[in-house]
């Protein structure tokens, strides 16, 4: 049994009273004295050359501040991107510039071509609205293989082609792939699509700009998974404000999911217009503008081939994939389909080769970055279906399939540049198979036939890499950051700690699981640690949270600051007692002498550190205050097996989930209640993938999906009651909690299982349909069944 | 949203001397109109709120056997209301958009703006219900005129809707699953003297009456009646589902309406 | 600018407003009762539920001046006397039925009206009568067990945490 709120434990969760009382504190809840609101000219042609901005008429209107377009913002640095690929040949990507407010051209539906800051945001669209545009318009490119075409348009004039690069990896493996194709006994093919989406988070994203003329600070609150992260890209690379003169702010933020991860033009407009205007200025994000202005997740066009011997052993994968990246690149977009992606393509599968080659395109569109799970989905999704595949056309059993190719020995090193620590594949697909009750699947199918309903079972395991590092790996990846984590632990005199971590939390929980850790390590009651998280002006430089890798990396780094809090504490200790330190052991917040009886309290220690009368301060300094930069060995590999059944109406093409069961594998767990929610809400996002989202742009780069309206959001009643488990537990084995991270799980092990569910209700109504492209809407899998 | 002045008038009388202001548009819910005006895709000058006329809500019956409901009576009031009277149309009411849409949301406005997936203009038509306006009875078969357009006038507000009763009838409704409006949804009465079949969210002509359908069921009121049928005309083909399929559901729709009441 | 007057959480509240002033942005921006989010501009997620005389609206679709004289009541009058968590909002947090938090207001308030229509309904019902409510953080798993739990019901046999 877990002790009461250490780790293990389901603690409900603190930070949940503020929400459910309606005292949250998120940013657009901030109201500056004095402030002004922002309102964005957006383009509505998707491609065109900008030969004027007429704001003279717009001027003079009712409340209007001051008009701002591309030229005010000349001076300024470009929008930067976080991530250079190397392409196949050894060359760096193509990485156009991406101006705060158009320059010459606009190249997407919803990029800001001037910004009009007014006394009301009523007054500011007002006037927003009697700006003159002249806008030669320009064909749209949109289609990411016409893209790359000679002579197609192009989305940037100074950059030689649309390709923004070809990757190719493992470059070296590639004649070797391709031999063993040639020796295959069975080659299976799958072309496929990865659907666009949109992240979502149900907060829009907000930013407010602060200038303060008497010190020269600057202050940005904004809905940050990572304010550090903005501060430096922002401050460094846009606006040349040196880290002491910002303070980026990221308070309660209404979910993330990737999306706002990213540096934007409107955090840099804000920050820049509240000095220009010498007052606060706030941008407030509607939904419609949030679908095209927010960075799009996935949009993938892939071919994927798996060679077999006669055994059915995998031989070889070989994998051809379009990404696109929109019309500019957002921070962290090059690393997705590469090394985000690439790198997952052995799966949980003993594949001795793999070539993996991704084709990065500029089109017409919002530009696409990480989305909850960012190229592990796609890898996954084309791996599971894949395999699906194959094992129909061999008339083997899918589950007998992929147990006949798991990685059973631990550590593996993959074809695909990474080494896998622990895992075990075999005993989370066992799970599966129990929970999923696969033994009463023919009666549930029967009873859904008796209902004139089709009903399929589809599985899928997945693998995932969270916690991406170590720094000096991913700097030669292309890297342009660290990805560490920090934590400073503060003791305060009377024994209450405060960790002010870099780590951000967005709907994670962090306030009830990181002083779990703390509480389990000291002895301590959880409710004498307060986490502190989302101000630069607080925290240590920190990376943020994304990837899933908060507790395994800064969990981490809290780990260590708190083994240097409790190694100083022991000498105090030590003193104290007037013993030597090393027979000092700490238990349940006390400290006492090994065999003996003699003991002081946490608070006695604490005590001693702030008021040093009896204190060995020839040896160590007052206080009690560490902290730790802690920057991972290695990846950590949550995996997985999930199953999904649906029913499937064939006379409308409407797919229910009647049935979810995921069995992960996540290492050690710090609070379940905690982690089973992350994997109910990657499982919702994997279904809505699977079934109802899609962002579709027309042929003219027109967002077809642009509201809620149209793009379909899962609601409660599309999903059913979820089965989860996370039992089998084979803990990471290069961090201090042997923690591996659960928040994408969900969303990247989801989608192949649904759709091979469907495929398979289909083939039990006899129509066998070789593959179906998400989302399986009716009308998709109506079209399919009448083929 | 642009700004405008908001009238809110207590009687019929005063809220057609308010709608003869320049620029004057009435609302009613406003479940449609306000993200209208959200999106700056309407300018009025003065929104005529009829939420505050008491004349224009309640369910009552008539003495010659129609049920009667005010234009500016709720979904969630139809729901609850109707129910007695004429389940059929009380379950179109409690299935309209959400709880709290439901809550707001009028039969009246939605009449008035005939949205072309609107469920309340299938019950109206498929019913053969009569729209009472402030100057006039308009039959449902004159009153619908294609998508986003009636038979209003200017000025003219929907004051009350009367139903005839049928026999049976029922609501099949396939939804979109973003907006949650009907792909398509179909109503089914089953009069003494016929059957009427009024489809919504497949046509670009808006709702419309399926009379193939309607021939069918009056001769053999079964669902194996419609089986070989294929709704005609305009289909509207979107990101949510083709022309075809549309067609396709409609079929599928009606046949279900006709087996549930059958 | 007009007038208006209502109760609110059981106090007067009354300001100036514009024809064009929503409730949500009465009750934010002039109240500054912040709970009451705003996530979309369609009517459709939720986020900004409120009760207008008892029953459950949408305060983004509404104009301020059409609850002048209503009786309103946000998230922020939900608690119990004592400012302990009332029965739903307890069951929220006891079965983790929220994360980012941004949703949870109109959630609550969903079924607040929803339990005092139907003080026990079915998994289905819950599902149902949250159709005007999304959440992108919980999967609706954690969301409708509790709601079933406020409602007295035994929620043990759902998958556990």
């Amino acid at each position: 049994m877990p002790k009461d709120g250490g780790i293990g434990a389901s603690t409900k969760r603190r930070e949940d009273v503020r929400f459910l009382t309606g005292n949250g504190r998120y940013t657009d809840d901030i109201n500056l004295r004095g402030q002004a609101y922002v309102f964005f000219l957006r383009s509505d042609v998707a491609h065109g050359k900008l030969t004027n901005v007429d704001t003279s008429a717009a001027e003079g209107m009712d409340g209007v501040v001051k008009i701002f377009t591309g030229k005010d913002f000349e001076g300024v640095g470009s929008i930067p991107c976080g991530w250079q690929v190397t392409d196949k040949h050894g060359q760096p990507m193509q990485e156009p510039g991406h101006p705060v407010l158009a320059q010459g051209k606009v190249r997407h539906v919803g990029e800001p071509i001037a910004a009009v800051v007014a006394e009301t945001l009523g007054q500011a669209r007002d006037a927003a609205e009697a700006i003159v545009l002249d806008i030669e318009e320009l064909p749209a490119v949109i289609n990411m293989k016409d893209a790359v075409k000679d002579g197609a348009t192009k989305v940037h004039d100074d950059l030689t082609s649309n390709l923004c690069y070809d990757w190719g990896f493992v470059e070296e493996n590639k004649d070797a792939v391709n031999k063993a194709f040639e020796e295959a006994a069975h080659v299976t093919t799958l072309e496929l699509v990865n659907n666009r989406l949109v992240a979502n988070p149900m907060e829009p994203r907000v930013a407010v700009g602060d200038y303060n003329r008497s010190d020269g600070e600057h202050t940005l609150y904004t809905t940050s998974q990572n304010p550090h992260v903005i501060r430096l890209l922002m401050g460094a690379f846009v606006l040349g404000i040196p880290e002491h003169k910002l303070r980026v702010v990221a308070p309660d933020v209404g979910g993330g999911f990737g999306t706002k991860i990213f540096h934007y033009q409107e955090e840099a407009f804000c920050t820049f217009a509240a000095k220009a205007c010498n007052r606060p200025v706030k941008w407030t994000s509607s939904r419609s503008e949030a679908f095209m202005s927010d960075a799009h997740g996935r949009d993938h066009v892939t071919k994927i081939e798996l060679a077999l011997d006669a055994e059915n052993n995998f031989k070889a994968i070989r994998t051809d994939t379009y990404a696109n990246m929109g019309a500019y690149l957002s921070t962290f977009a090059p690393s997705v389909p590469t090394w985000l992606h690439g790198i997952l393509m052995a799966g949980n599968y003993k594949t001795p080769l793999i070539y993996v080659n991704v084709k990065a395109v500029f089109t017409n569109t919002v530009p696409v970055d990480a989305y909850r799970g960012a190229g592990r989905p796609e890898a996954t999704y084309q791996l599971e279906r894949l395999v699906d595949k194959a094992a129909h056309e061999l008339g083997v059993d899918p589950i007998k399939l992929r147990r006949q190719n798991f990685i059973t020995e631990f550590p593996y090193a993959t074809p695909v540049a990474v080494e896998y620590d622990t895992g075990d594949y075999v005993a989370t697909m066992d799970k599966l198979e129990e929970m999923s009750d696969l033994a009463g699947f023919a009666a549930r199918r029967k009873e859904s036939e008796a209902k004139g309903k089709l009903r399929g079972f589809g599985v899928n395991c997945y693998i995932e890499a969270c916690g991406i590092a170590p720094s000096n790996l991913v700097g030669q990846l292309g890297a342009r950051a660290g990805l560490y984590e920090s934590a400073t632990v503060r003791v305060n005199a009377t024994g209450g700690l405060v960790v002010m971590t870099g780590s951000h939390s967005h709907g994670q929980g962090h306030e009830t699981a990181f002083p779990q850790v703390i509480a389990e390590m000291i002895g301590i009651d959880a409710s004498m640690v307060e986490i502190v998280h989302g101000d630069t002006a607080r925290t240590p430089m920190g990376m943020g949270t994304y990837g899933s890798r908060s507790i395994a990396v800064g969990g981490s780094a809290m780990v260590r600051a708190t083994e240097k809090i409790i190694a100083k504490a022991k000498k105090i200790a030590s003193h104290l007692l007037e013993a030597s330190e090393s027979d000092i052991e700490l238990k349940d917040g006390a400290f006492s002498v090994a065999g003996t009886d003699k003991s002081v309290a946490w608070g006695d220690v604490t005590l001693a550190a702030y008021v040093p009368h009896n204190y060995p301060l020839e040896d160590i300094e007052p206080g009690l205050e560490e902290t730790a930069f802690y920057d991972p060995s290695n990846f950590t590999y949550p995996s997985g097996a999930y199953a999904c059944e649906v029913e499937l109406d064939p006379e409308t093409g409407q797919v229910t989930i009647e049935r979810f069961s995921a069995a992960d594998d996540f290492g050690n767990i710090i609070n379940p209640m905690i982690v089973s929610g992350q994997v109910h809400g990657g499982l919702a996002q994997g279904i809505g993938q699977a079934l109802m989202e899609n962002c579709t742009y027309d042929s003219d780069g027109q967002l077809l999906s642009a509201s809620y309206m149209d793009y379909a959001m899962p609601r409660a009643s599309d999903v059913p009651f979820y089965d989860v488990d996370h039992s089998c537990q084979t803990p990471c084995t290069h961090n201090p909690l042997g923690v591996k991270g659960c928040g994408e799980a969900g969303a990247i092990g989801s989608p192949p299982a649904v759709v091979n569910a469907v495929l398979d209700a289909m083939r039990s109504g006899g129509k066998d349909v070789a593959h179906i492209d998400m989302p399986v809407t009716p009308s998709r899998v109506w079209a399919a069944m009448q083929g | 949203m642009y700004n405008f002045d908001v009238e809110r008038p207590t009687s019929i009388a005063d809220a057609v001397q308010a709608m003869s202001k320049e620029e004057a548009q009435p609302i009613s819910g406003g479940q449609t109109l306000i993200p209208t005006l959200k999106a700056r895709l309407a300018a009025p000058s003065v929104l005529v709120s009829l939420t505050g006329i008491e004349e224009m809500k309640g369910v009552c019956m008539s003495d010659d056997g129609r049920l009667c409901i005010g234009g500016g009576t709720t979904h969630s009031a139809v729901a609850a209301e109707a129910a007695a009277h004429y389940p059929g149309l009380a379950s179109v009411a409690a299935r309209i958009g959400d709880p709290a849409v439901r809550n707001r949301g009028t039969i009246g406005g939605s009449l008035a703006n005939n949205d072309p997936s609107a469920c309340y203009p299938a019950a109206a038509l498929g019913s053969g219900a009569t729209i009472v306006t402030n100057s006039r009875e308009i039959a449902a078969d004159d009153y619908f005129l294609g998508m986003f357009t009636t038979a209003l006038e200017e000025g003219e507000i929907v004051t009350e809707v009367k139903f005839p009763i049928p026999q049976a009838s029922h609501y099949e409704k396939f939804i979109q699953p973003a907006s949650r409006f009907p792909l398509v949804a179909v109503f089914v009465a089953k009069f003494s003297d016929g059957v009427r079949v009024a489809v919504t969210g497949a046509s670009n002509d808006g709702v419309f009456r399926w009379t193939e359908a309607e021939e069918a069921l009056s001769a053999n009121f079964s669902a194996d009646a419609v089986a070989g049928l294929k709704a005609e005309g305009d289909m509207i083909s979107d990101l949510h589902g083709t022309a075809e399929y549309r067609a396709h559901l409609v079929g599928v729709m009606t046949k279900r309406a006709v087996a549930a009441i059958a | 600018m007009t007038q208006v007057k209502m109760t609110v959480n059981g106090k007067t509240a009354s300001g100036d407003v514009e024809g064009r002033t929503l409730l949500a942005q009465f009750l934010r921006d002039d109240q500054g009762l912040t709970g009451t989010h705003v996530g979309c501009d369609t009517s459709q997620c939720g986020a900004c539920v409120v009760h207008v005389n008892g029953q459950a609206v949408k305060a983004c679709t509404m104009l301020a001046i059409e609850a002048d004289g209503a009786t309103v009541d946000t998230i922020e009058g939900q608690a119990n006397a004592d400012g302990s968590l009332n029965v739903i909002q307890q069951a929220f947090q006891d079965h983790h039925g929220l994360q980012c938090g941004f949703c949870t207001p109109g959630m609550v308030m969903s079924a607040a009206a929803l339990l005092k229509d139907n003080p026990k309904p079915t998994e289905a019902e819950v599902r149902h009568y949250l159709d005007g409510n999304i959440c992108r953080c919980t999967g609706y798993h954690n969301i409708v067990k509790a709601i079933m739990a406020a409602s007295g019901q035994d929620v043990s046999a759902i998958a556990a945490e």
